[in-house]
């Protein structure tokens, strides 16, 4: 077998693994919470009979191992079951919103990585002057606001002082993606202010390492210009570390951008993840959560792949 | 001054002027409130409603775990939705009465044991099909059902015997209550077909709007019901309710024109919000109260005089200015105030006293060690500020009381109603009847306060049946004093609804009665083009 397919293989199984374990802890943690679902659901109006009643109906008698063995082997076979809250199918509520998180994502992703990585190529190109300074000054600026305040900010300036956008950035089946666009604006605008700064202070390190290599002189003796020598032979260099810390921005524009989903109300997964926790939903939770982990997992599994074929020496083993 | 009169009332109506303002301005004018309530009468039947266009309400409270099935709604999105496209037997007005809905007449025996309710005939479900007597009999029974976790289960228990006869129901009920009229107008007791039995979460019902798409903790959208029974309600083409529980989110909502009503307006921002000219702020003062409860059978708050000493030492007013923004009335440690029928507004108002709380300090005999008031974030809006201004005029007075923050995360379940002494929150009910016995008779549930007085309870049961409104008022003066002077509840202050309302919105009325118009708010009201 070639080296590269072994090496992905392992990794893969590696993930799945860990995949497994995950579900493990989620279903822990859930456990070790305070009250139980028939106690957050009922909340207030909770009294003992309405309790046991409830947790009857929901097979909360069950022990704990019992419930996430049903569970594991019920998700293997794709059903993820109800939400214990309102009786919704699951994987029906995930799907849709699912694709709410991934656009956001994506379209976060599509501003943030090209212009993190040209604004590292520039600073790294201009390192010490004016350029790399403003950069790294804006790109800090905005990655050292928390991102409440950034969105608040971005709410102020684009629908009250210029009233450009909606402040709610819901997204519904039927609506056309022009119009999708213009509902997420706001929070793709606060999501890349977050995530930029960290992709371009890496691409600028990682060319800055590979400037110092005796053939980046080579190549400057040769009498290319400094932006050629950049891209024709830093960049290629410094593939892997850049790769892993887009991949890494990635999984958290997946995953951890719930806060800025709550500010402007915008129906993905991570809100409702939280609404669910907060009833102690565990098979909501459970789901969720694995989503979340195998997104993460695999995109980390991507990087290596990525850092695996970039690297000449890996590529081609003697 | 009439012209003026006239001109300022079409702008309140318009929405350009609030209701205190007119007033205000009118009293400047010389005129008298009787003349300038007239003038404003008049105006509001001359504003004919206009139909069309796409009402939009941004409302706190959804989340993506709600359910249409209205046996289980208990935050504000639920209730909302439920009440836009469900109706109930009857309704509470804004001034407190029993309003007509499905049922078009109710009467009573002498002893308010038995119950007749007669059904209004072609109302349609948006499903097809009309209300039928057996359809009304069959939604409470449904009720009574504890794996239904209705959130009325409470009130339907106290039902001995349903019975339905051609467009006749009829309810005996075990002990005598005058007060079920108001109780069949809770707003989990929406009449469904065939009482939702088969799916209680399908959300058909026969209000005025009927929902084209649901998405919980997001948005559900609405469609005007075409043969829907009531001409005054239902002006807008179609209605829709955004869940938006962000504060900011919510306000910048309705700055930029995204929704047209929001509640839930954050006293803080209620100066700010003033400024802008196409929003106006609109309060009502309802029976919503923030409370601290001792727990009567635990020590130290076992002793009334200690329980006296920190009555005295909350300063109401001072809450009521910072944590309410001045959007409130103090309380007076009982639960009812004048947003309900028959309550005694001579009762003594209390005050901040610390000498005498001092005094009764010492009196209990308490051995200085900390009193710990347990509080989360999540209590009531404000709750922490609240507890610490308690401690801080407490702690003036001599008593040692401290704050103990908690997590919102489980606060319901391992504090409220476990903890000896903790912050909470009611959100009143439609009559005293019903707040006493769900929170304060030896033997209910929610007895938060662990009250226990034999002779309040006997009190409330004699009260329940008797039909002599003189007497009966006389009867809850009683107990409001008894509850006041020896109960485990601080009640600070009664908070308003302070709700936002877009310029182009006709038909507001200030309704005490709940949230948004007591839910009403998108089937009465309309959009101004």
């Amino acid at each position: 077998m070639h080296p590269i397919l072994k090496l992905v293989v392992q990794r893969i199984a590696l993930g799945l693994i860990l995949l497994l374990a995950v579900s493990l802890v989620i279903f822990l943690g859930t456990e070790a919470l305070p009250g139980d679902t028939a106690q957050a659901i009922l909340g207030q109006s909770a009294t003992p009979e309405a309790l046991a009643n409830l947790r009857e109906k929901l097979g909360l008698t069950l022990p704990a191992h019992v419930r996430y063995i049903n569970w594991l082997w019920a998700a293997l076979h794709g059903d993820l079951g109800v939400a214990l809250t309102n009786g919704v199918d699951i994987a029906q509520a995930i799907g849709q919103r699912l694709g709410n998180t991934l656009f956001l994502a994506g379209c976060a992703a599509a501003i943030s990585v090209p212009l993190a990585i040209g604004l590292g190529l520039v600073a790294a190109r201009y390192q010490g002057r004016w350029p790399d300074k403003v950069i790294s000054g804006v790109t800090l600026t905005t990655i050292s606001l928390p991102e409440f305040v950034a969105a608040y900010f971005v709410i102020y300036l684009l629908t009250q002082v210029f009233p450009l956008f909606q402040p709610v950035a819901m997204v519904f089946p039927g609506m056309g993606f022009w119009e999708k666009l213009q509902a997420v604006a706001l929070p793709v605008i606060v999501l890349v202010m977050v995530v930029l700064a960290h992709m371009m202070r890496m691409t600028r390190a990682a060319i800055l390492n590979v400037m110092q290599s005796a053939y980046i002189e080579t190549a400057e003796l040769k009498g290319l210009s400094p932006m050629q020598v950049i891209w024709r032979h830093a960049l290629p260099n410094a593939i892997a570390p850049i790769v892993s810390v887009v991949i890494l921005n990635l999984a958290y524009l997946v995953v951890g951008v719930v806060v800025v989903e709550v500010v402007f109300g915008y129906n993905a997964l991570g809100q409702y993840l939280v609404d669910h926790v907060t009833k102690r939903d565990l098979p909501v939770v459970q789901a969720v959560g694995l989503i979340f982990a195998g997104v993460y997992i695999g995109l980390n599994i991507l990087a290596d792949v990525i850092s695996i074929i970039a690297n000449p020496r890996l590529r081609h083993p003697k | 001054m009439a012209d003026q009169l006239n001109m300022m009332a079409s702008l309140v109506n318009k929405g350009a002027m609030t209701r205190r303002e007119f007033n205000a301005r009118a009293a400047a004018l010389g005129a008298s409130a009787a003349i300038a309530a007239s003038a404003l009468s008049t105006a509001a039947r001359a504003a004919e409603p206009v139909k069309g266009g796409i009402l939009r309400a941004g409302v706190a409270g959804g989340e993506s775990t709600n359910s249409l099935d209205p046996a289980l709604a208990a935050s504000d999105v639920p209730y909302m939705v439920n009440r836009t496209w469900g109706e109930t037997l009857v309704d509470v007005d804004a001034a407190g009465a029993v309003e007509m809905r499905i049922a078009e007449e109710v009467s009573s025996n002498a002893d308010a044991t038995e119950w007749k309710f007669k059904i209004r005939s072609g109302v349609e479900y948006h499903g097809g099909g009309t209300v039928t007597a057996e359809d009304v009999v069959a939604t409470l029974k449904r009720h009574t059902d504890e794996n239904a976790q209705s959130g009325a289960l409470g009130i339907v228990q106290g039902i001995a015997e349903m019975m339905a006869e051609g467009d006749m129901v009829t309810l005996k009920l075990a002990s005598g209550n005058a007060d079920l009229p108001f109780l069949m107008a809770d707003y989990h007791l929406i009449i469904q077909p065939g009482g939702g039995v088969d799916n209680p979460a399908a959300g058909n019902g026969t209000g005025a709007y009927k929902i084209v798409s649901n998405e919980p903790g997001v948005r559900t959208v609405f469609e005007r019901h075409a043969n829907y029974w009531d001409s005054s309600r239902g002006h807008a083409d179609g209605v829709e309710i955004l869940s938006i529980n962000d504060n900011t989110a919510r306000t910048a909502a309705i700055q930029s024109g995204q929704v047209h009503l929001i509640n839930r307006v954050d006293p803080k921002i209620v100066e700010l919000l003033k400024g802008a000219s196409d929003v106006a702020i609109e309060r009502a003062a309802g029976p919503g109260h923030y409370v601290f409860i001792m727990h009567c059978d635990k020590a130290p708050f076992d002793n009334n005089d200690l329980r006296m000493a920190l009555k005295l030492a909350v300063n109401r007013q001072e809450m009521v200015d910072k944590i309410l923004g001045g959007y409130g009335s103090r309380g007076n440690d009982f639960p009812i105030n004048a947003a309900y029928p028959m309550f005694d507004d001579t009762i003594a108002q209390r005050e901040y006293d610390a000498a005498a709380a001092a005094e009764f300090y010492k009196k209990s005999g308490h051995d200085g060690s900390p009193i710990l008031l347990q509080v989360a974030p999540g209590a009531f809006p404000g709750a922490v500020d609240a507890a610490n201004l308690f401690a801080a005029s407490a702690n003036a007075a001599g008593i040692p009381l401290q704050v103990k923050l908690e997590p919102d995360d489980g606060y319901w379940s391992n504090v409220w109603n476990v903890a000896p002494f903790c912050a909470s929150y009611w959100g009143g009910r439609p009559v005293q009847d019903q707040m006493y016995t769900t929170a304060y008779l030896s033997s209910a549930d929610w007895n938060d306060t662990k009250f226990k007085d034999a002779h309040f309870d006997e009190l409330l049961i004699a009260a329940r049946g008797e039909l002599d409104v003189a007497k009966r008022k006389g009867m809850y003066s009683e107990m409001a004093n008894i509850l006041r002077d020896t109960g485990g509840l601080i009640c600070p202050m009664f908070n308003d609804w302070v709700e936002g309302r877009r310029a182009e919105v006709g038909g507001w009325v200030a309704d005490p009665q709940g949230t948004l118009m007591n839910g009403t708010a998108l089937s009465k009201c309309w959009l101004n083009a």
